[in-house]
């Protein structure tokens, strides 16, 4: 499973995991897109980066994506645990003028240890 | 500069390959003492690359990507990505920064984090023939770290 998702309340959490490429998108995207249309409650979607491995992109596409999707729904979306590299990615396209993004607290890359 | 170590790699443009090919780039460029963020610099711009030949190049059929990756003495790594795909009309619109000509979940991007994550961004192409990217990064390395 590329992404697992918690709901509490008004907020639901999909932790995306592993690598964020052109040939997972489109796993990750259905995935998450499916939560969102389901938990019809969520007010807040937030997309944690905390166990993303490796980012390009089309990383950028998929929270593009998925922020055109929260908004046509009426929800917003923030988006969490960046590493510096992606944070600088996300940054390229403005995306933060839409939607709040953060970065990690250490600077750890998921699975660096492996 | 003088060459010390070459790999060259010929593969299918399946989306599959993409992880493949951004790793083995970067267990060849990991002779040269770097940095984990320079490795990472390495990949993201392997990615970008091949991704775009696979998407654009090829976009309704399976071609071969072309990769060459060469180790210079003075430190520097250079890699070439090829494709005999469509080509491009107009490079220099091609690189402005969030131009896409396919939209979707495409950002436009992939030509500025090349740009970003290295030294030198060369792109080369002619419709109907085919585009060849090749990037420079100077490795600094842990000394510098
Ligand atoms: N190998 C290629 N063959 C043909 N056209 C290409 C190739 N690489 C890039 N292009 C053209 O250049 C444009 C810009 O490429 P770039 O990588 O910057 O953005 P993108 O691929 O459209 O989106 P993203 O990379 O953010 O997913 C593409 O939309 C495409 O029209
Ligand atoms: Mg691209």
């Amino acid at each position: 499973m590329p992404v697992t998702i918690k709901f509490s309340g008004e907020k639901l959490v999909a932790y995306i995991q592993g690598e964020v490429d052109h040939h997972t998108a489109p796993d990750i995207r259905d995935a998450i897109d499916d939560a969102i249309l389901v938990n019809e409650k969520a007010k807040t979607i937030v997309l944690d980066f905390s166990r993303v491995s490796f980012m390009d992109s089309s990383g950028v596409g998929l929270v593009m994506g998925r922020y055109r999707l929260a908004i046509s729904k009426g929800k917003s979306i923030a988006v969490e645990n960046l590493t510096e590299r992606d944070y600088k990615i996300m940054k390229m396209s403005g995306i933060e003028r839409l939607a709040p993004i953060s970065r990690k607290e250490n600077n750890g890359r998921f699975g660096d240890a492996l | 500069m003088k060459k010390i170590n070459q790999l060259k790699m010929v593969f299918d443009s399946r989306s599959v390959n993409e992880s493949f090919s951004r790793m083995a780039v970067a267990a060849f460029a990991s002779q040269l003492d770097m940095t984990v963020e320079e490795l990472g610099d390495i990949k993201t711009v392997v990615s970008e690359a091949v991704t775009n030949c696979i998407v654009h190049g090829y976009s309704n059929t399976i071609g071969k990507i072309y990769i060459t990756c060469t180790v210079f003495e003075e430190g520097v790594i250079r890699v070439s990505v090829r494709d005999r795909g469509c080509g491009i009309s107009d490079v220099k619109k091609a690189r402005e920064p969030l131009y896409t000509s396919v939209g979707g979940d495409r950002s436009g991007l992939g030509f500025t984090v090349m740009e970003s994550f290295s030294d030198k961004l060369l792109v080369r192409s002619k419709p109907g023939v085919g585009t060849t990217v090749t990037i420079e990064k100077i490795i600094k390395g842990k000394l510098n770290d």
